[in-house]
């Protein structure tokens, strides 16, 4: 009798969220379009690949040795030399940022490299630290490779025949196409979107709006209004869900490695998550402004750059490391891209679910004590 | 012994407020409530009346003290006795965004109210509130009336064992204000409903069959409306001004004298007015002069007033008077005959609604004009086309010799505006509110110094205090100070007196009766239908066409005439008669097309 | 008479708003902290720098060659062993779980092969999951192998001499911190100035301002000088934590840089102020303000430079104040460069400014309620 009293309250209550989340517009247009519109950023926009670098080549030393060595340049896809003959051009080029590398070959190359020590200059601009090392990479890579084919012809001057070849096997994302590793991620930004931007407002309005006083003098129990206030909310996520996991198939072609049900399960858990991450925050600052602030500066932000999105955890000192692994994000992030690229990985799926679980059980517990019915 | 509803002892409520420390709301407060009964809660602000009832809701827990509703222990367990009680707070949460049908099954639900006595309740509740036409509308679109009555209505989808209503009245049109109190009176005689109400409007408390008169978290006295009326009796009076003088300048004059007089109220072109008990006769002679007074019947009202009054700590100097005299020395405009406000056909359209329907008037300098009508009339939206605020669709529209919308900054520099709700910046202090403000008019240095210092003296402000937290009642004064700091020619006051205790009201009318006297034009919008009676003239809105213009007199006599058999005696009758005279002759016509 | 008559509310004006911002305790640390911790937080973990590699290493060879290679590796101080295998069924578990970014592999002849002086192999192989990651580290390894092969005079005798201009060792933090002065003031001078006008608005005190002799001009210049002010406190913040904390060498003139910040405070603050005076309620105020923070921040170059995105995208940046925000401030502070080479990135500032503030301005008084 009581479980179905509290049922149909729950009911009610889920009506009337679902009702003001369809009547107000800005919630659908943060809830399903700005989705959609970072989906198509993220796929399209972000990307560290380097393609057509702007190579300076000044040759202050056109042999033909040196032309073989310089032309691997021209071959590359990540690379477009430019032909010079004066570094004070080039060295202004780099300065008006129309060119990002600069290659000398000094006069005396052939000559030092039959000598055996023949020495090229590279001029980076170090600004984009990891645009400059990828240069640095192809750059090196071709040039390299061309003295091998001479080598493999027989000149001697380019080394002998033995020696040591690095085969080099990336697993999960051969190609390193760095959409592969940001459209996972995107769910996870996506979901934590919703909760940041959408279900942070809710407890605080009614504080503000002088709801909450009417409410609370009914039969309504406080987990019955939590609880209310997420369920609309995670229908939107899922249809956020689908988007993404539409776009990452057949927009993006990211493998999807791991069964899809697990993708979608633990998504909808951290979904969970993040809106009771919202709602607390809500339900604590009874202030909508406040409210918003926060929620964009504790949850969304960090998610976006402590999580293991685009930086690598493991090359971040310890402090922060902890901070990250306080962040659910962190886990359904590490998770999920497991999940796309690697596949059903067991041990890391249990762990993840678990500790999402807990965090989804502690929020929800910490919220409903924030609408304890007491106005003091 | 009758069932008792509630009990209280030694009650103590705290709350912290980081810059004064402590502040007790509820002061070993003890009391006993029947059950079956109509109690009322009267006080002046900050008394304690609506933390009362927020611990009797059990949204609070008290510091100390102990307190059942219903038998229960409410502090032990609040959903116990929430799950028997319906509260309707001061202002009610409606889901703006939400109908009116869904607003209704909402709270249904969450009573969880049988669907088949769902259907009689709503149809009940609808037509008491007559607000079955509305349903699909949103509540947000509703006027404040209809507001109050769908809260009211909501909060009544069941029938409760206790029914708290914490002044349910603030801010409503005397129309509406009767239908409330027909809903409530209904559901006391039908279903024997234990009601506590709060409230600022003795003739509301006068219904009750108990009053618990309240001050400073205390009960100063209570009692059967009778027995509590009976500590005027003797000392109240009426006074006729010679012909001649308003009645509001012989108002002033006795309310400037508060070691003779506790309280003056202007009415009918008389004077109402309670005298000290142990006031001086002769000096009472030398005030009063040659002017005629006779014995009136007392009423709560004076009773009130009297109680307030000897909890004053020391009878205050009327701003006003003050105000009269650091103003001395500022030379009265000349009273011409151009009137300083010109309304001619004017009309505000929102889409298909008409808010503001084809209005003239004029407004002459130094006059009180006092604009009425129910809430939604278009009271609010002529005020904000004649503040420069909102472009009107068609019409004309001068305000001192000039239209406000279109009109350079400096025309603006001539008027003052009061809102309706309290709209001066709550987290500055009051001074820095008065510099800004004063700043914005162009003031500065050791003139804005001065007038600030004035300002603070005359409405008795303090200026390191927050604004945003001052009693409603300072909050008035200040948004008053704010307006008349660049001494405005013309000053338009939306519903300055909502919300504001009698006390406030008094002194809020000695200032505004001295501004007039200096010239200033006073424009005003109120629900206080016996403040009408301050006005040189009224004017009555409703639905956005214009009523009835004239003197308080005329509209009283006017109201008479078309009133059949019905007594109009005060200006509130005046009111409700001719809005419904008009809207009876608009159903006819309707019913005749 | 007129400047004065012009310039007095004005100052009212402004007094009043800082006032309001500044007022509480509460209010100051939420201007003023924020800056500072993200600032510190992502100075350490932003970073695209590979400082920590844990790799596993199988060495089926346990040759004199293997453990010269493998002390090569370890001496980067990047790579460090975490595990030693024995066979290669162990691989896939230190991969898939993320333990190990690589798997350094040596095949049992690897050392007979290197003796016959033939090619012999050695396999690396990566998690990918991370693809800048994993490329940064396969980096490392080819220098060391290359290194290697130039040393036994295996491959051509040549080096390359690299030299990186304004980053010498190639830190990613000196390419992100610079962004942050212009990308996190931004985050909070727009959500002030979006909230500035909405929240008068709900609160009933615009009307008020309306009805004061105040001109939209006075208005608009009033509630915009604040927050450009704040922004360049916060700017001022970010500034000091990169270069005193981080100690990232500034090239360029430090006015060069708050010119620049100045445009784009001023620009970001126009978009703010615009939200503002469109949205009805501070709730409609903040959602605008979060649909249009998300494109400015991805278009910006913050995270990945625009120049990797498609073209389209690449012409939506231009009228994104953010993305020539960051380009000013990053080519002034480490690139040095003059008020000449940066002169394009104010024409796009300057023209969201000037479109977005008397936009505002008319907005005050046009929009009606």
């Amino acid at each position: 009798m009581i479980a179905v009293a509290s049922f149909s309250r729950l009911v009610a209550l889920t009506r009337k969220e679902t009702r003001q989340m369809l009547r107000d517009r800005s919630n659908l247009v943060v809830g399903l379009v700005l989705p959609a519109v970072l989906i198509l950023l993220f796929g399209y926009g972000l990307s560290f690949d380097v393609t057509d670098a702007r190579v300076a080549v000044v040759l202050e030393d056109s042999s033909p040795v040196t032309l073989n060595a310089v032309a691997g340049l021209a071959g590359s896809d990540y690379l477009s030399p430019i032909w010079m003959h004066s570094m004070p051009e080039a060295e202004a080029m780099i300065r008006a940022g129309e060119a990002d590398a600069i290659l000398r070959v000094p006069s005396e190359f052939t000559r030092d490299l039959s000598h055996g020590s023949g020495t090229l200059q590279l001029i980076l601009n170090g600004v984009d630290s990891n645009t400059a090392q990828s240069i640095e990479g192809y750059a090196t890579g071709a040039i390299t490779n061309a003295l091998e084919h001479l080598a493999d012809r027989g000149d001697a001057r380019f080394g002998d025949a033995g020696g040591i070849t690095l085969v080099q096997r990336t697993w999960f994302n051969e190609a390193g196409t760095s959409t592969w590793f940001l459209v996972p991620g995107l769910i996870v930004l996506v979901m934590t979107l919703i909760g940041a931007f959408l279900t942070s407002l809710l407890i605080a309005r009614e504080w503000e709006r002088g709801t909450l006083e009417s409410l609370f003098v009914t039969p309504v129990r406080p987990l019955e209004l939590v609880l209310s206030k997420l369920a609309p909310y995670l229908v939107i996520g899922a249809i956020d869900l689908v988007m993404c996991l539409l776009a990452a198939k057949f927009l993006f072609h990211v493998p999807m490695r791991g069964s899809l049900w697990i993708i979608v399960l633990s998504s909808m858990l951290y979904l969970l998550v993040s809106l009771a991450m919202g709602l607390w925050i809500s339900g604590v600052t009874r202030n909508q402004f406040a409210a918003s602030q926060m929620a964009l500066l504790a949850s969304f932000m960090p998610a976006m750059m402590l999580s293991g999105f685009v930086f690598d955890l493991r090359n971040v000192p310890l402090v922060v490391q902890v901070i990250s692994q306080a962040l659910p994000a962190t886990h359904f992030m590490s998770l999920v891209k497991t999940l796309f690229m690697v596949g059903n990985y067991w041990p890391e799926i249990a762990k993840s679910v678990v500790i999402l679980s807990l965090y989804g059980v502690l929020l929800i517990w910490a919220t409903r004590r924030t609408l304890a019915k007491r106005l003091d | 012994m009758r069932d008792l509803t509630v009990r209280a002892e030694g009650l103590r409520q705290v709350f912290d407020d980081p810059d004064i420390g402590e502040v007790v709301a509820i002061d070993e407060l003890s009391l006993e409530i029947q059950a079956g009964e109509l109690t009322a809660l009267v006080g002046p602000d900050g008394a304690g009346k609506t933390t009362l009832m927020r611990l009797l809701a059990g949204l609070l827990k008290p510091a100390a003290g102990s307190l059942t509703v219903l038998g229960t222990d409410v502090l032990k367990h609040p959903q116990a006795v929430q799950d028997r009680i319906s509260y309707m707070p001061q202002r009610f949460g409606l889901y703006e965004d939400l109908s009116v049908q869904e607003n209704l099954d909402l709270y249904a639900d969450l009573h969880g109210v049988p669907p088949d006595q769902r259907k009689e309740r709503f149809g009940r509740m609808l037509e008491m509130t007559d607000m079955a036409r509305f349903t699909d509308r949103p509540a947000g679109k509703l006027s404040g009336g209809m507001k109050q009555k769908l809260g009211l209505a909501c909060t009544l989808v069941r029938s409760p064992d206790l029914l708290l209503l914490d002044e349910p009245s603030v801010g409503v049109d005397p129309l509406s204000r009767r239908d409330l109190w027909a809903i409530v009176q209904q559901l006391v005689d039908d279903e024997r409903l234990s009601v506590i109400i709060s409230t600022s409007y003795m003739d509301e408390a006068e219904r009750c069959a108990r009053v618990f008169v309240m001050d400073k978290g205390r009960i100063l006295a209570d009692g059967t409306p009778a027995a509590l009326t009976a500590k005027a009796a003797g000392l109240t009076f009426t006074a006729t001004p010679p012909a001649g003088t308003p009645a509001r300048e012989l108002q002033a004059r006795l309310i400037d004298h508060p070691s003779l007089v506790v309280d003056a109220v202007p009415e009918a072109g008389r004077v109402r007015f309670i005298r000290q008990p142990d006031a001086d006769q002769a000096k009472c002679e030398a005030l009063l002069g040659d002017i005629r007074t006779a014995p009136r019947a007392e009423e709560l009202e004076d009773a009130f007033m009297m109680l307030l009054r000897q909890q004053q700590d020391e009878p205050p100097q009327s701003p006003a008077s003050q105000a009269a005299e650091s103003d001395a020395d500022v030379p009265m405009p000349p009273r011409d005959e151009k009137p300083v406000i010109v309304v001619r056909d004017l009309v505000r359209k929102f889409g298909d609604f008409t808010a503001v329907a084809s209005t003239s008037f004029d407004v002459g300098r130094g006059e009180i004009f006092g604009l009425l009508g129910p809430n939604g009339a278009g009271k609010t939206t002529t005020f904000r086309m004649l503040c420069g605020l909102l472009p009107a669709t068609s019409g004309q529209l001068e305000v001192a010799g000039r239209n406000l919308r279109t009109a350079r900054a400096q025309a603006r520099a001539k008027i003052g505006y009061v809102a309706q709700k309290f709209a001066l910046y709550g987290n500055l202090s009051v001074r820095q509110n008065l510099e800004f403000f004063g700043g914005a008019y162009g003031m500065r240095g050791r003139e804005l110094a001065g007038r600030i210092k004035n300002a603070i003296a005359q409405f008795d402000l303090d200026p390191s205090a927050q604004s945003g937290l001052l009693p409603a009642g300072y909050k008035q004064r200040l948004a008053m100070a704010t307006g008349l700091l660049h001494r405005p020619e013309i000053l338009f006051l939306d519903e300055p007196t909502s919300g504001i205790d009698p006390l406030a009201r008094r002194a809020f009318w000695r200032t505004i009766t001295a501004l007039s006297k200096e010239g200033v034009t006073i424009v005003i919008t109120t629900h206080f239908m016996e403040e009408a009676e301050y006005c040189d003239r009224i004017a009555i809105q409703d639905a956005g066409e214009m009523l009835i213009i004239g003197t308080p007199a005329e509209v009283r006599e006017k109201a008479a005439a078309g009133a059949d058999g019905e007594t109009v005696r005060t200006m509130n009758d005046a009111f409700i008669a001719v809005v419904e005279q008009n809207r009876a002759r608009h159903d006819r016509q309707r019913a005749a097309a | 008479m007129g400047a004065i008559a012009f310039l007095f509310p004005l100052l009212a004006l402004i007094r009043k708003e800082l006032f309001a911002i500044l007022k509480d305790p509460s209010s100051r640390a939420l201007l003023f902290a924020p800056a500072l911790i993200q600032a510190l937080l992502f100075g350490y973990g932003a970073t695209y720098d590979l400082t920590n590699a844990p790799f596993a290493l199988l060495d089926q060879s346990r040759s004199e060659a293997s453990a010269r290679i493998v002390a090569d590796i370890e001496g980067t101080g990047v790579f460090h062993r975490i595990a030693t295998l024995q066979s290669t069924s162990q691989i896939a578990d230190q991969i898939e779980s993320g333990d190990a970014l690589l798997v350094v592999s040596f095949p049992a002849d690897f050392a007979a092969t290197l003796a016959r002086g033939e090619q012999a192999q050695v396999q690396a192989i990566f998690d990918g999951r991370n693809s800048s990651t994993a490329g940064l580290a396969a980096a490392y390894l080819s220098a060391i192998v290359a290194r290697y092969n130039a040393e036994e005079g295996a491959s051509a005798p040549l080096s390359i001499v690299r030299r990186a201009w304004f980053n010498p060792n190639f830190e990613s933090r000196w390419n992100l911190m610079p962004a942050l002065i212009a990308s996190l003031s931004m985050l909070q001078t727009l959500m002030l100035s979006a909230l500035s006008v909405a929240r008068e608005r709900e609160q009933g005190t615009f009307d008020q301002l309306l009805v004061t002799p105040l001109t939209p001009g006075q208005i608009l210049i009033g509630k915009a000088l604040p927050a450009i002010l704040i922004g360049l406190l916060q700017s001022t913040i970010i500034f000091l934590i990169i270069r005193f904390w981080f100690q990232i060498p500034m090239n360029g003139q430090v006015w060069l840089m708050y010119l620049g910040l100045i445009a784009f405070t001023t620009a970001a603050v126009g978009l703010g102020l615009s939200i503002s005076a469109v949205a009805l309620t501070m709730q409609q105020a903040m959602l605008y303000t979060f649909i249009l923070i998300m494109p400015l921040m991805l278009l910006s170059g913050l995270l990945t430079p625009v120049r990797n995105m498609p073209a389209i995208l690449q012409w939506a940046t231009y009228a994104n104040p953010l993305r020539f925000g960051i380009d000013l401030v990053r080519r002034v502070y480490l690139e040095g460069a003059r008020l000449s080479d940066v002169a394009f990135d104010f024409v796009p500032l300057l023209a969201v400014a000037a479109v977005t503030l008397p936009l505002a301005a008319w907005l005050f008084r046009n929009r009606l309620s």
